[in-house]
């Protein structure tokens, strides 16, 4: 049996949304290269939603398809909705992730997470 | 589609002529070595030929040989069996930190057993130097086994050096010679060894055969008790097919290792010098001249191992990488720190291991290949973008 899903392998050879987004609404980073995985996530909000996300990821071929999951799944979404997604929710998206990865390898949701939060604390601050 | 395979570190192939010589003995040769009839003695024969063979290849005498089921079970059983064997001088033991998990980890299980466990390091290169062997060595000191060579980053390591002292200060000295025997050179007499483990499906053998060379007078404890098989050293009925395999896989080793080694020296060497010339933040792991003829290993930085393995599967090569994601323990492998890199970079780990097979069109196809997955991965990778934001990037 392969290690992955075939989802997992199809978001690994054709991640959505990779890249960076110039002025992001806000930015969000999670995981190190001592652990082995590393994601930033940058967001673009209108109307309380998430008009677009965009993903760099340094890791192995889960955290690469944690990404593009994630983003797939953020985008369009409202704030609180996106709030929502969990680790778990990711990992059933993407038909199971191995055992030994699914904490490690799936830190996207959190990334997200935090640049929502980036964001928001922007928006308290009364800047844009 | 292409299928390059340049995981030859993780086992090889098997030949046909030694499947050929295996047959035999899955069908119609099915005795048991200590039985006394017609149907044992065939076997037995057959056993006595590949212990022949498996001495000839090391340059031991075949009733030293002991067989065991691989690579593993030989490091395991010298490490703890000669360490046991002599209760009275000591519980001490000298390792290197580069040392493969069937080494260090029975030094670990030795450690619950009361011994203690000096550990030399290596230096930027893997080497382990003789000299400190030699200050790690004590009084009560049972046991030194430093590898002859490492099968990750390919440095051999100054083994007969090492037996010098060992041999001046009368403690047994094992080596894990599992990437080099039937891959290079190895004579027991010439390193000066006590021990010595070799692995069958390293150098085309079946996999599940190995042995250990254990020198006449040497004293080793027994792990797997039972019968009086293997001298009474080993215990339980012997996998004659394997074996066969072996002692054939180690004839045609010895036969033909000057031209496999000429064969596959100047394709690594081509790995070596193109790869980090085709790709830039390369870094060449291991040591530049005393390498294994098939090893070519690298740290790409700012990706990460696995999906670099992944991406060259997609394009049907085969290699292996030291990455902690790589790993199912997910550590980074101990022989890429204990060279002093950091967990970033032995992130980027891969390991090209040449074998037989292995042509110039096999490497083309790799060098053609690999630089676009290294892109991908590096405009993929939120630490390549710190790096050319920083300033510091060239292209």
């Amino acid at each position: 049996m392969p290690v992955y899903s075939q989802t997992v392998m199809d978001h690994f050879m054709n991640p959505r949304n990779v890249g960076e987004i110039e002025n992001a609404d806000g930015v969000g980073e999670e995981g190190n290269p001592v652990c082995g995985d590393m994601m930033t996530f940058y967001i673009k909000v209108k109307d309380d939603r998430l008009e677009d996300v965009k993903f760099k990821t340094f890791g192995c071929g889960a955290a690469i398809a944690v990404s593009s999951m994630v983003s797939e799944m953020a985008k369009g979404k409202t704030l609180d909705e996106v709030m929502e997604i969990t680790p778990q929710t990711v990992a059933d998206k993407l038909e199971g992730l191995p055992k030994n990865k699914f904490h490690c390898s799936n830190l996207g949701a959190q990334a997200l997470h935090k640049a929502i939060e980036d964001y928001r604390k922007k928006q308290k601050k009364g800047g844009k | 589609m292409t299928r390059v395979y340049l995981d030859n570190a993780a086992t090889t192939p098997l030949l046909p002529e030694v499947r050929e010589a295996m047959l035999p003995y899955l069908g119609e040769i099915f005795g048991n070595p200590s039985s006394l009839h017609d149907w044992g003695d065939g076997a037995r024969e057959a056993l006595d030929e590949a212990r022949a063979r498996v001495a000839g290849l090391i340059g031991g005498s075949p009733e030293e040989i002991i067989f065991t089921s691989c690579g593993t079970e030989s490091n395991n059983f010298a490490v703890k069996g000669l360490a046991m064997a002599q209760p009275a001088r000591g519980k001490h033991v000298v390792v290197s930190a580069i040392e493969h998990f069937s080494v260090l980890h029975s030094a670990r299980t030795l450690e619950k057993w009361g011994f203690q466990v000096s550990e030399v390091p290596v230096d930027k290169y893997g080497l382990v130097d003789p000299a400190a062997v030699k200050k790690a060595i004590r009084p009560d000191t049972v046991l030194v086994s430093v590898m002859h060579a490492n099968g990750e980053i390919g440095t051999i390591e100054p083994v007969k050096e090492i037996a010098r002292i060992t041999r001046e200060l009368k403690i047994p000295f094992h080596t894990d010679a599992v990437a080099t025997a039937g891959t290079i050179p190895v004579d027991v007499k010439e390193l000066g060894v006590d021990a010595l483990s070799l692995a069958g499906s390293q150098f085309y053998g079946p996999k599940g055969s190995g042995a250990l060379w254990v020198k006449k007078g040497v004293r080793i404890m027994t792990l797997l008790d039972g019968g009086i098989q293997e001298g009474g050293r080993r215990g339980g009925t012997e996998n004659v097919p394997a074996i066969v395999g072996l002692g054939k896989a180690a004839e045609l080793a010895a036969a033909r290792m000057d031209a496999r080694i000429k064969q596959l020296t100047p394709l690594r060497d081509r790995l070596i010098r193109e790869l980090p010339a085709s790709i830039d933040h390369v870094i060449v792991t291991g040591h530049p001249r005393d390498r294994l003829p098939g090893n070519a290993s690298f740290c790409v930085e700012f990706i990460e191992g696995e999906s670099l393995l992944m991406l060259l599967n997609s394009r049907g090569i085969a290699v292996s990488s030291g990455s902690a994601c790589t790993s199912r323990a997910l550590k980074a492998s101990h022989v890429l720190l204990a060279l002093g890199l950091s967990h970033a970079i032995a992130q980027g780990s891969v390991l090209f291991t040449l074998g037989l097979e292995t042509a110039a069109a096999d490497i083309d196809y790799v060098l053609e290949n690999m630089p676009p997955i290294v892109d991908r991965l590096r405009q993929m990778s939120p630490l390549y973008a710190k790096f050319t934001k920083s300033g510091k990037g060239g292209k």
